[in-house]
């Protein structure tokens, strides 16, 4: 069997913004079901949290394919 | 399918090792980013005619003449295309940008919003329609563009907004904080504003198109592998059962080619609101 330990990193550093972009959709869902008015605003803020934990996921990708060697 | 039918087209193409998924010896061949590169026209050069150019012409073109012949012939009473324009349109107006941005500044920035989303979606969307079959956005240079259209807009709005280069660089640390952490946060800031945001931005969708069609060409080529080569029952009906599963997979495609274009949306709202808002 052929492969890249590269890609195993990968599925690591994914580990942590996987666990992380759930709490915060959970947080998301919770607060609508809570206060259905105010969608809107938790919708601005959970995409902005999404969005920079899961930076760390796609640079892990990234790493992954430039790492390859 | 599709490589058959674009082969007879273009007698010249150099067509990835993929086209048989076994090779010479007999041994599979997992896909990988190579089933990615397609230069039709012109060679293997910079300046060659690729598969997902064609389909991004053909994505501009066909909501061109969507967007157009529709918004001309607008009516009361809407006809069924009125509706599916309309829909899309509120559905961008209202809960990406009115949300995001805010009532009072949203109206500029719809035009924008509304060609990025349907570019998007219609892009991702060939991913998975017959004949088509190739996400655009799997190549990294359309989702650059994309992402360097948003970041030119974002930043010149931000210098605009806030008088002028010093006054914006100065809105990115927010008010109040210590006088010993305004250094870092700057740094945590610029960083976030010109290299992350871009970054991530393009990136998230590249990743996602091209890891979501790898995953189907996985499925689909090594259950044709294991069906045709397995060599016994065992194998072939795992076979059949992988084929079986990148059909459940494509409707997963579907809803996460949705689901990118949608996040791309609203993080450019999102960007676009940071820029106009008056504080930080």
């Amino acid at each position: 069997m052929t492969g890249n330990i590269a890609f195993l990193g990968y599925g690591l550093a994914a580990i942590g913004p996987g666990i992380g972009i759930g709490l915060i959709f959970a947080a998301y869902i919770n607060g609508v079901a809570r206060q259905p008015e105010a969608r809107g605003m938790l919708q601005t803020i959970a995409f902005t949290g999404m969005a920079l934990t899961e930076a760390l996921a796609i640079l892990g990708l990234v790493f992954a394919f430039v790492f390859r060697g | 399918m599709s490589r058959n039918v674009l082969s007879a087209h273009f007698p010249s193409i150099s067509a990835p090792a993929v086209v048989a998924a076994a090779e010479e010896d007999g041994s599979f061949k997992a896909p990988g980013t190579a089933e990615f590169y397609w230069p039709l026209i012109g060679g293997d050069n910079n300046w060659a005619l690729t598969r997902p150019s064609v389909v991004l012409l053909i994505s501009v073109a066909l909501l061109g003449w969507f967007f157009i012949t529709a918004a001309s012939r607008l009516q009361l009473v809407p006809t069924r295309r009125q509706f599916l324009v309309e829909g899309v349109y509120g559905f961008v107006r209202n809960s990406i940008g009115r949300d995001v941005i805010g009532e009072r500044e949203f109206r500029p920035f719809l035009p924008l919003l509304f060609t990025v989303f349907t570019m998007i979606l219609l892009n991702n969307v060939f991913g998975i329609v017959p004949f088509v079959q190739f996400p655009t956005m799997s190549r990294v240079a359309f989702p650059i563009v994309l992402t360097l259209a948003v970041y030119v807009t974002y930043h010149v709005v931000a210098i605009r907004r806030k008088h002028g280069v010093v006054g914006y660089f100065k809105s990115l640390v927010p008010a109040g904080l210590p006088r010993w952490l305004v250094p870092i946060m700057f740094v945590l800031e610029v960083a976030t504003y010109f290299f992350i945001r871009p970054l991530t931005l393009a990136l998230r969708l590249f990743g996602n198109m091209l890891a979501g069609h790898l995953m189907l060409l996985v499925f689909i080529l090594g259950g044709e592998y294991l069906l045709l080569r397995g060599g016994n029952v065992l194998l072939a009906f795992s076979g059949v059962m992988s084929f079986a599963f990148a059909i459940v997979m494509t409707f997963f495609e579907l809803l996460v080619e949705f689901l990118q274009a949608f996040i791309f949306t609203i993080l450019t709202a999102l960007y676009l609101a940071d820029a106009v808002s008056e504080s930080h």
